[in-house]
């Protein structure tokens, strides 16, 4: 068994999600938005193991599940960054207020 | 995870030792600053423009091909340290995951994007 | 307090700092290098896990590709480097903080209410040759995980191709 208890995972995992979340929800630069969602998908990775070494230790869902997760994450980081640098070529801005063709 | 400790030693004396030299420079060194001192410093040539340039996009490029690669070494690795208990068939699969990226290489390579211009 | 407590102690505090310090920096640039921190402490917290080859997966794929990645990126666009100025939130950080904020208060009085209420198993996992036993799976129950896999890396490498290319 290990000193740490489930609960302490969890805990730290919930809180830098919503961290994250804080990122993804307020920042102006579309940069940052996928920054502040990388740490979310980081979050749900620790959740995913720490579950797996805790509750299923027979199976290998747990660890599956965060190396898909990890590849999406990377392929999701590099198709946005060249929709941010797309952006940047056309409208010389990454500011998320002003990226604004779908509003009326 | 009593193999991690050795791990953990050497982040220690890798973070120790390089800022006791950082921080024992900066409390033993004198400190006299004037404008040709604080200028950038590039090879003893004076530095041109601005410090903050617009970088290629082929340094993007670049960092993309490596990471879809990079992910690749994630999936075949462990197919690799198994391969001794893996049939034909383990040999088979690992060619098509291969073959799959090498088809993006392809594209990558035929569309100019290994170019450095 | 056991020295594997501590560890994880320390590692949450350097992660959540990071975190922290990532969402509130100025510049891009500086965000940017916070994050690498967070990566570190999620690769800790793997390791304690006894996941050590997940532990080397995030130092090789978060530290070692995205945020240089993003880094790139960040490079290309002057934008956010921090060379115009302007505000780093929207007009809206103030309900996201509040959302962000209600939302862990909420999970985390939860989980300190289900306390450790968990089925837990009574053996640690056997994690010796442990890449041997990801390959064999790989090989059979999540053979099909392992090809979209490549379906999606390929996808996803010509997308961002197409998209960033310049004309």
């Amino acid at each position: 068994m290990s000193s740490i208890p489930l609960n302490w995972y969890l805990i730290v995992a919930a809180l830098l999600f919503c961290i994250g979340l804080f990122g993804a929800l307020s920042r102006r630069s579309a940069i940052g938005i996928l920054m502040g969602i990388e740490l979310m998908l980081n979050a749900v990775n620790i959740n995913l193991v720490a579950f797996w070494r805790y509750v299923e230790v027979d199976g290998l869902a747990g660890q599956m599940f965060a190396i898909v997760v990890i590849t999406v994450a990377a392929a999701e980081a590099a198709v946005a960054l060249a929709l941010v640098r797309a952006l940047y070529r056309s409208r010389d801005t990454v500011t998320v207020e002003e990226i604004d063709l779908l509003k009326w | 995870m009593r193999e991690y400790a050795v791990l953990g030693a050497f982040l220690l004396v890798g973070i120790v030792l390089p800022a006791a030299v950082v921080i024992g420079g900066w409390l033993l060194g004198p400190k006299r600053a004037n404008p040709v001192k604080n200028s950038t410093y590039e090879c003893g040539l004076e530095t041109v423009g601005e410090t903050w340039i617009q970088f290629k996009v082929q340094y993007y490029v670049y960092a993309l091909i490596f990471v879809i690669f990079d992910i690749e070494v994630v999936y075949l690795y462990p197919w690799a340290v198994a391969y001794n208990r893996l049939g034909l068939f383990a040999l088979v699969e690992a060619l098509i995951f291969a073959g799959i990226l090498v088809a993006g290489l392809f594209y990558a390579w035929r569309k100019g994007a290994l170019a450095w211009f | 307090m056991t020295l594997e407590q501590g560890i994880f102690i320390l590692a949450s505090l350097l992660m959540l700092g990071s975190a922290l310090a990532m969402v509130t920096a100025r510049s891009m640039f500086v965000a940017a290098l916070w994050m690498i921190g967070t990566f570190a402490g999620v690769a800790v917290l793997f390791i304690l896990l006894n996941a050590g080859f997940l532990g080397i997966v995030q130092i090789l794929i978060y530290i070692g590709a995205i945020a240089v990645l993003i880094l790139f990126a960040i490079m290309l666009t002057p934008d956010v480097m921090g060379l115009k100025p302007g505000p780093r939130y929207t007009g809206q950080w103030p309900l996201a903080a509040v959302m962000a904020s209600t939302l862990a208060a909420v999970i985390v009085l939860l989980l300190v209410r289900a306390g450790n209420d968990w089925h837990i198993a009574d053996a640690a996992p056997n994690v010796t040759d442990f890449a041997v036993q990801l390959g064999e799976a790989f090989m059979t129950t999540y053979l099909l995980p392992f090809e979209v896999a490549s379906g999606v890396l390929l996808v996803a490498l010509i997308g961002a191709l197409v998209i960033v290319r310049d004309e």
